[in-house]
């Protein structure tokens, strides 16, 4: 019988009075690279630190390859964790740095120093090996983290927002780096983070935290483009999130009165007349132009102020009632738009493309 | 402003040669009349003259004090800092119950008058019938210094990442070897100064040690003996001794501190 490599099964932690996780039921399988991403204070560190043993459930269960781990310690367990603060022996260089846990299991000299340096090699700090661990770089110190993590060849690897401290150049290359090795291993990452772009970019699967609960998990294409629930579509950030009352509804396509105007949706889930809905609209999904379109949803906004990172620029506009809504374009496509000073705007975007939340109200 | 900060620093750097007069003349002074010929220690001085020392050299009694002073704050600084190093640790790493009584408990020895403490001490080795030991010197140094070297060991403990010994934990260290292999390791230039310090004040110390050392005598004691009754310039050459080996333990213990202090202040682990 096959079953996920981590379970969790109704798991609570409590800290005296307050609770940072409930109702964590969770599997992960093996050689899946999983992202846990939440808010600060969500109890996304919790979960990683219990896998690790170093926090035990209140309640529930924690299993990994089917035993319960709950009572068993730290030390006696396999789940390597790159730290936040990486927390790197200063009092011992890279390469004994690299040897610990194989020295923790007893491994002779010559297979350690034989291991670690197999590992540095891998993550290009070979020519450190002899250095201080303070007098190296933000990257570099994090190669060795994760060499000293990986040496011992675990089935998990755990990873708390490893790359919050380094630059954002750096912070791309580390992400190749992670990838590339997830890969090839062929092990579990269970890797914790607030930064969506770095979640997106590396996990097959990513959970979203809120409040100490699972608030939605799944491919990173979905939690974008279909969030569960408000708290997700907000976290996610980027899109437009509209709340009113269904008025009518004809061929699936509801007609919703929102303080922006009326707004026609494709109803998927069957919500009834008279009942308030809230959809979401991915900021790229809505288009700039300078004509109604009968075949899409058109609101006359006013530019508010715009965001430039890069070749994507984010517009900040604002309807006639005073909703704000998020445009993402291509930069180069803004020359194509004519603001004429103060005039008005339309966004648009097609029916399909709202999606609607399953929080229903009537 | 300009004219302020000069006064203040003149006046500060006035302050301080008086303080360092006023601790060091006499030592100096002690030290100049150890090598000075005559008998008296006055001025104009004498011929210089090693008379003093050949003189201590040849006395049984200064080899029989410096080896009991040596073996009581070696075993004195060795048990100390063990015990003010579980102190510390267990201050760092717990929480529990009664623990500020604990601390206060721990932290209270040099507070006591010593004359109180040599006296009780000398009461309660005798009343278990060990009064005059060389342990017995031990023991009361022991609980005189801890405190000591507990503040030591806490202050480095301050330092430390706390999760250095859980990044231990997690690579397969038990909490008995990540005591010894991440702890220890780190707490070393606190532990080796935790050593220098409680062996100077062992080595110096006095009260205690004429209460309870019986026929024992330590340095400190002898040198009562010698100055009681009698003038005799050998004092000045045992005390330049006592004031070199303490000096000597104190700086090192000193220099310890500040290197790991300017290390951390330098390095950029967090």
């Amino acid at each position: 019988m096959t079953f996920p490599l981590v379970q969790f099964r109704n798991v609570l932690k409590k800290f005296g009075s307050f609770t940072a996780v409930k109702n964590i039921n969770l599997d992960i399988e093996a050689e899946e690279f999983i992202a846990i991403m939440g808010p600060s204070g969500c109890g996304k560190t919790t979960m990683l630190r219990m896998l690790a043993g170093l926090e035990t459930p209140s309640e529930g269960e924690i299993l990994i390859d089917g035993k319960v781990m709950n009572n068993v310690k730290p030390h006696e367990r396999d789940t390597p964790l790159v730290w936040q603060s990486l927390a790197l022996f200063p009092f011992l260089n890279v390469q004994e740095n690299v040897e610990f846990g194989l020295k923790m299991k007893g491994i002779k000299k010559k297979e350690r120093e034989l291991k670690a340096r197999e590992w540095l090699k891998r993550l290009e700090i070979n020519q450190f090996s002899n250095w201080d661990v303070n007098k190296l770089s933000g990257g570099q110190q994090q190669r060795v983290a994760l060499a000293r993590a990986l040496i011992t060849e675990p089935k998990i690897l755990l990873l708390d927002e490893p790359l919050s401290a380094l630059d954002a150049h750096l912070v791309v290359r580390m992400q190749q780096v992670l990838t590339k090795l997830q890969r090839e291993i062929g092990i579990t990452f269970i890797y914790v983070t607030h930064s969506q772009s770095e979640a997106f970019a590396m996990a097959d699967r990513v959970v979203i935290m809120g409040n100490g609960e699972i608030s939605q998990t799944g491919v990173p294409r979905d939690i974008y483009r279909a969030p569960a629930n408000r708290f997700v579509a907000e976290f996610i950030g980027r899109n437009n999130i509209l709340s009113g009352n269904i008025s009518s509804i004809k061929n699936e396509i509801a007609l919703v009165s929102t303080s922006a105007g009326k707004l026609k949706i494709k109803n998927h889930r069957g919500a009834t007349v008279g009942q308030n809905v809230t959809f979401v609209i991915s900021a790229d999904l809505v288009k700039l132009c300078n004509q109604y379109n009968d075949n899409r949803n058109n609101i006359a906004c006013r530019l508010i102020s715009e965001e430039f990172i890069g070749s994507v620029v984010t517009l900040f506009l604002e309807s006639k009632d005073g909703t704000e809504f998020k445009v993402q374009i291509q930069e180069r496509e803004l020359v194509d738009i004519n603001f004429r000073g103060d005039n008005e705007l339309i966004i648009s975007w097609e029916i399909h493309n709202a999606h609607l939340l399953p929080e229903l109200e009537t | 402003m300009n004219n302020i900060t000069k006064f203040s620093n003149a006046m500060l750097l006035t302050y301080t040669t008086a303080i360092f007069l006023f601790i060091f003349l006499p030592i100096a002074g002690s030290v100049v009349f150890s090598f000075n010929s005559q008998r008296f220690p006055t001025i104009p001085l004498g011929s210089f003259s090693m008379e003093w020392y050949e003189g201590v050299v040849d006395d049984v009694d200064f080899w029989d004090a410096a080896k009991a002073s040596l073996t009581v704050s070696l075993f004195t600084s060795i048990i100390a800092t063990f015990i003010g190093f579980c102190t510390a640790y267990t201050d760092y790493r717990y929480q529990f119950r009664g623990k500020s009584i604990f601390i206060a408990l721990a932290l209270l020895p040099p507070t006591i008058p010593l004359i109180i403490m040599a006296l009780a001490m000398l009461a309660w080795f005798a009343r278990i019938g060990i009064s005059g030991q060389i342990y017995a010197i031990i023991i009361s140094h022991s609980v005189l210094t801890i405190p000591f070297a507990m503040a030591i060991i806490r202050m480095r403990l301050n330092e430390i990442d706390p999760r250095l010994e859980a990044a231990a934990w997690n690579l397969g260290a038990s909490e008995w070897v990540a005591v010894k292999s991440v702890i220890i390791p780190f707490c070393r230039p606190a532990i080796i100064s935790a050593l220098c310090l409680t062996a100077a004040i062992s080595f110096d110390e006095f009260a205690v040690a004429w209460f309870v050392s019986g026929l024992n005598k330590t340095i400190p004691v002898l040198i009562l003996e010698i100055v009681t009754g009698n003038i005799d310039p050998r004092v000045n050459a045992v005390g330049s001794f006592v004031f070199l080996v303490s000096m000597t333990l104190v700086v090192t213990a000193q220099c310890l501190i500040m290197a790991s202090r300017l290390r951390k202040s330098n390095g950029n682990f967090k």
